[in-house]
Parts: structure tokens; sequence; C-alpha cells
């Protein structure tokens, strides 16, 4: 997905958010995301992005981070599914605006001697870090807010691009101050 | 007690209460076929496994019990996917145990390997692929509880063959905490705001009809909804699904809505200013084009799956529960009301119902001579039989004879396929009823494209001594495509001629051990009939060979408003 469309999905500049987050808490048994990505397909929903990882020490449950484009689907009808699915143990519904959201980047861009610097720079202003240097080449690692994220990604297409991988964002809600 | 695996399931099963289990073994399922010989559990043997599926499904919708039915893994497992695709659309509680290759195996392609949790995961409630032979007990109570509460519907547990061989130790779980189960929590009892609301809309509709589904029966609600039903004084209509919910004899009863039904129960829910859905799911065949359905009417919708609440047509008043305990909260809502003076004269609307009933009866033609009308034979059948008689159908031209012109005066007497529409399902299907309800007359109306498909099951009907009696009603075709090539491409007929005669069914039947009657014109249906209601010690196969080119009426063409609902040409002539 380029920045373009991931703009799209968030409304662009001016739009409203169209995408949601869904906190998913499923017992982590063999098939379960197979279950809940099944789900989706089956009753034509589509998943933006997805995270999963055990959520507890005993490793009995995982989150399921879900960007659901909700174009695709009235988001209730989307909850009422996955919560029909016996391994989903809870479900919540994060807005963007109530959520703390966060994505890992990880990127391999072509260096010349000029161009070096330049990216080394780039990445300390952002607050990331280089976790791999080859001859000419660096891997460079950041981990932030998706837009921030989408900012820095958008500032590195002057660069040639090797590899490029996000996680996908987690999620939690965003903590009442009173 | 040290129990193996093997042992440990069917004890599993015993603990549960099933007294009849439907199956065929193989070699991964063989150790479990072990226990079988001295267990309490009556095994029938099947000659395919879709057989056995259909053969549960028709078990648990007589008696209101899961059904059981046990298959090798592999090919015998994806045999019964379409028995679990259905139950799964008509929420039918089905046990399924499949039997699996060793843990070690799975994974290599081994023989007779096949993924069936992963194949059947969007067609049941839930599966499970039991590792340990401890879990047998927890997995076997659980699988029975996600089947028979909430929504009900089929589960799957894939056996592999080393956890049968292996050994535990035998405990029973004593209660549904023990079961593992964090995530599954089904509705009960309506939310009492909402039920209040409901019983306002109620009091203030002037036009409200009663649009009952199979929920109502999965709900053991048929008694609660009488008394709704006859406290309001609304018309009720009941769904494919939900035949003899109410009775049809009921003078508020309307009959079936949808694509082939009752024309004053459509055109009551099209004109309709409330519609009170308890147990249905608006389902394509029943609100031809949504936008254009019930344009006037608010909803009240009642369902067990929160899902079903606005999934389709949003509600005004949407109440997730159990449709016995919500229609029995909104009868106590209602009497705490007391008596509304200002609730709306229900006449006017009753004075229209009546009008459409008399200017739109189910009607055929008639006429003397030529050859059987298969609404006759119906006719005939209905008359022939006990009133509680139990009717299987499978799908097509014949389903849709059978619903409209049986008369269903009893609940749980109609075994179909509706929302999968499995051609096929009949004839096992009814003698998994007949299983169930041996003291009843069980009537298989199926079709003869139908028959063809699952008809090697009257051989384990004769085996096992159940004697059902099929009614193919023989057109030659595979009528309701033949209908649909006649009214919609321009009678090109495009492969769906099957041939009278070809097979021989009277002979099929010989040949399969029942008795075989053959009704070639108008006057041998009623002594066909009469036969096989004589015969009660083998299976029954009466061929009547019916007039080829009958169409199902009345008709909502698909994706079509049920205003442009098309009646029989006669009445059509009739009314301009």
């Amino acid at each position: 997905m380029t920045p373009a469309n991931l703009s799209a999905i968030q409304g662009g500049k001016t739009g409203k958010p169209r995408h949601h987050i869904l906190s998913v808490l499923v017992e982590n048994k063999a098939g379960v995301l197979s279950r809940v990505a099944g789900l989706f397909s089956r009753r034509g929903f589509n998943i933006y992005s997805l995270a999963v990882a055990p959520t507890d020490e005993n490793e009995h449950f995982s989150r399921i981070t879900i960007v659901v484009d909700v174009e695709s689907a009235p988001l209730e009808q989307v909850i009422m599914q996955l919560d029909k699915l016996v391994n989903v143990v809870s479900i919540g519904e994060l807005s963007p605006s109530e959520a703390v959201e966060r994505e890992l980047l990880l990127v391999t861009v072509d260096v010349g001697p000029t161009e070096r610097s330049q990216v080394i720079q780039l990445v300390g202003v952002f607050g990331g870090e280089v976790v791999s240097v080859g001859a000419d080449r660096l891997t460079v690692m950041l981990a932030g807010r998706p837009e921030k994220i989408d900012d820095f990604e958008g500032l590195l297409e002057q660069y040639t691009v090797v590899e490029l991988q996000r996680t996908g964002r987690v999620a939690l809600p965003k903590l009442d101050r009173h | 007690m040290q129990l193996t695996g093997a042992q440990a399931l069917i004890k599993s099963l015993e603990m549960q209460g099933v007294d009849v289990m439907f199956g065929l073994p193989g070699g991964a399922i063989l150790p479990v076929y072990d226990p079988i010989i001295d267990s309490s559990i009556r095994h029938i043997l099947v000659r395919h496994e879709q057989g056995a599926g259909h053969m549960a499904e028709g078990y648990a919708m007589v008696t209101g019990k899961p059904g059981v039915a046990m298959v090798t893994s592999g090919p015998g497992a994806t045999n019964i996917v379409t028995p679990l695709a259905n139950a799964y659309m008509d929420s039918t509680p089905l046990i399924v145990v499949s039997g699996q290759v060793a843990t070690g195996s799975i994974g290599t392609d081994a023989f007779q390997e096949c993924d069936i949790t992963g194949v059947t995961m969007g067609i049941t409630k839930h599966n499970w692929l039991i590792k340990d032979v401890d879990d047998i007990p927890r997995v076997v109570a659980a699988a029975f509880h996600v089947a028979t509460t909430g929504r009900p519907g089929p589960v799957l547990i894939d056996f592999p063959k080393d956890i049968a061989n292996a050994t535990m130790e035998w405990y029973w779980p004593t209660s549904v905490d023990d079961l593992d189960l964090p995530g599954y929590r089904p509705v009960t009892y309506g939310d009492p705001a909402l039920v209040r609301q409901a019983a306002e809309l109620i009091r203030a509709a002037q036009r409200p009809v009663l649009y009952v589904g199979g929920g109502v029966l999965k709900a053991r609600a048929a008694e609660a909804l009488r008394a709704l039903a006859e406290r309001t004084g609304i018309p009720v209509v009941t769904t494919l699904m939900a035949r003899g919910a109410f009775p049809d004899s009921h003078p508020q009863c309307l009959g079936m809505p949808g694509m082939h039904g009752h024309y004053t129960a459509v055109t009551a829910m099209q004109r309709s200013d409330l519609l009170i859905s308890l147990g249905a799911r608006f389902d394509d065949r029943v609100t031809g084009k949504i936008s254009a359905f019930a344009p006037e009417a608010k909803i009240i919708h009642v369902d067990i799956d929160p899902a079903e609440l606005g999934k389709v047509r949003a509600a005004d008043v949407g109440i997730a529960g159990d449709c016995r305990l919500v229609i029995e909260e909104l009868l106590s809502a209602m009497d705490a009301h007391g008596e509304a003076p200002e609730a709306p004269d229900l006449a006017p609307w009753w004075e229209q119902i009546h009008k459409w009933q008399e200017q739109f009866p189910l009607y055929y033609d008639h006429s003397e001579g030529g050859a059987i009308k298969p609404q006759m034979v119906v006719e005939q059948l209905r008359d022939a039989a006990p009133s509680d008689a139990i009717v299987v159908a499978g799908v097509g031209q014949h389903q849709m004879w059978a619903s409209q012109y049986w008369q269903f005066d009893y609940p749980y007497t109609w075994v179909n396929s509706g929302g999968a529409g499995t051609m096929g399902f009949a004839v096992p299907a009814s003698i998994g009823a007949k299983v169930g309800r041996p003291d009843r007359t069980v009537w298989a109306i199926d079709g003869d494209g139908c028959f063809q498909m699952t008809a090697q099951e009257l051989v384990t009907a004769t085996a096992e001594q159940i004697p059902v009696k099929i009614a193919i009603l023989n057109n030659a075709y595979l009528g309701m495509v033949r209908q649909w090539q006649e009214m919609f491409y321009e009678e090109r007929y495009s492969e769906v001629y099957l041939s009278p005669d070809l097979p021989d069914y009277v002979k099929w039947a010989e040949a399969m051990g029942c008795v075989g009657i053959r009704a070639e014109s108008p006057e041998d249906v009623g002594p066909a009939i009469e036969k096989a209601n004589s015969i009660d010690d083998r299976p029954v196969v009466v061929d009547f060979r019916t007039d080829a080119f009958e169409k199902v009426y009345p008709m909502v063409a698909a994706g079509q408003s049920n205003d442009d609902i098309v009646v029989h040409p006669d009445q059509e002539a009739q009314a301009r």
C-alpha cells in the first residue's frame, strides 16, 4: 500500500477516518487466526492490517489488532459476526481519536557515499535507529504513530528503497485523565 | 478408571444421552468402532457418509435432540461436508466425529489425510482437533453445549487415530465452567426496556404481521407464539423453516411467505405497518428485492443471534434473545400495561386479508384426465395421513408443493433443507426422522432428481428396518430449473431432462428391499397411497408419474419486488 492509498483509508487531510481498530482478545489456540481471517473473507469484510501476539504470561490468550476498512461493511456486523466465534473472548472497538496506536517499520535503502549521511540524519530526526549497515545499504527501524511512519516513508521515496516492511498497527484505549 | 481414547469418546457420547448415531467406519476411525459393540448406543450403518449427516439432521429436527454422525478421515469427512453446510444454514444441532490420521502424521499428506477442521471452519459453529487424550470428555461436552445452546448449529470433532489408542483416566465435566469456553456466552432473555418498546409498537400497529421463522421451533416456542397471536389477534405467516410452528388450520394463519409463498402471506407482509419477526432472518427468498420489501413496515426483530439484527434490514426494535423467553416477556409486558383501550381495531386489516384470501387462494388446474397433478398427489397424501405425520422434502418444485399443500398443524412435523437448498436431503433425512419418531408416519415427498442423489440410503432403511414412505413426484425433469428456463430463458431447456423411466424406480426400490409402487394416471393415485399406507414393515417407494410441465405458483421472480408476485394464469385472467 502506498502512502497515497493509506491517506485515503485515513480519510485524507480533510475527511473523517474511514478505518476502525478492533482489539480482539482471543484464546491462544491452534487455528484461531485462521478462524478470524476466514470470517473476514467469508463475509466480504476487508482487513487493512492485522497484528497478533500472545498477551499474557501463560500464553492462554492473544490480542489481535485489526484495522478494518469500515466502508466494506457496517462495523456493527463485523463485530457481531466476530463475537460469534467461540474462541473470541472479547472485542474492543477503538476509534482512532480514543486510542493510542503504534506501528513499526523496517526499511532497507540503497545509499551511496553522499546519501548515507542524509539517511542517517533523517533517521535521527524521526527518532529511528539504524539496525544494520552494509557496504552500500542501510536497514533502519522506526516505531511510532502510523502517521509518523507514513511521513518517514514518504520522505524515503527520494532514495532507492530495496525492501520495506510495516508491522500493521497495535493499539490500546487512551487512558482517562480524570 | 483407565480408558482408551476410543472408549472415552463412546462413553462421553453415552454421558450426553446419545441413543443413536449414524456412520460408516474406515481406517482412521477404526479404533472407535470397537467399543461401539459394547455400547448402549444404536449405530446405523449408512451407505454413504452424506446419508449419515442428513439422517442425523432429520433426527435432530423432529426430536430437538442433537443428531450424531461418525465418519472416517479424508473422503469420509469430506462426504459429510454438505450436511454440515446444510445444518449450518438451518441452525440444526449436529455433532460430527471424524477420524483423523495420527497426530504425528498430520501435515504429511498421509493416506486419507484431509484438513477437515480447516475445510469446515466456515460451515460449523465451532470445530475441534483433539490433540490430547485427556481432552476427550471436556471437548465432547463442550461440543454438545455449543451445538445445542444459543443459535444451534453443527460442530465437528476431529479425532486422530493415536488419540483413540492412547489411555486416560476417566472424568466427566460437571459444569459449564469446566468446558474451557471463555468466549462463549449465548444470550437468553431479551432486554426488558426493548421488550417494552416492542409492546408499544405492537399496541400502536394497524396492519401488523407476525413473521415467524425457524428460531421459534428451535426455541420450543410454538405454545408461547400461539398465546401471543391469540392475545393480539395478529395474523401469522410461517416461513419454510417454521411450517408447523403455528397451525395452518388456525384462522389467523396466512401460510408461508416468500418466493413461492401464499399470495396473502406475501402481500400482507408487503402492506404491513409492523413486522414482528420472531426467529427469522429476512432471507432473500422471503423478502424478494430487499429495497422494495414491506416498505411501510416498522420492524421488531427478535433473534437469539445478535448478528442477525440489522444484518439485512434495520430493526426499529432489535431484541437479542431466545424466542420463547422473549415472547413470554412480551406477554408479561402487555399484562403489566393492561388492556389498552386505545389499541387500534384490527378488523379493517382482517377484512383486507380475507379479501386477498378469497381472491387468490392456492390454485392449480384440476381439469379431469391427462397427467397426474403433483399438487393433487400432495393433497391426497395429506388427507390419507394422520394429522401428526412427519413430512420430509428435498429441494425444488416438490418441496414447494409439499410446503404449500400439506396442512401443518403441529410443530416438528416438517423437515426440509431450507437455507442451503440441498438436493437429495429427503431420503436420508426421512430415515433419521423415523428413527427419532418411530411412532409417527414419515412421508418423504421427493423429486425424481433429488431421489437419484441419495436413494441408496433406502438400503440402510431396509437393513435397519426403518419403514419410511417415499413419494416421488416424478416429472422426468429437474423441475424447478426447467420452470425457470421456461419462464426466463425462452423455453430453451438446457440439461434438465431426466426421463420418467430411467431408472425404473419400482425395480430400483425392490432391489433395495422396499416395496415399489407406480401410479401413472390420476385414478392410480388413491389406491397407490392406500397400499403404501398399509405397509409398515419395510420402506415403500411410490413413483407418481406427474405432469412434467406443471409450474409452482405463486411466484416472485428472483431479485423482483414482492409487489410483482405472479399468480397462476387462470387466476390472473379471472382477476382482470
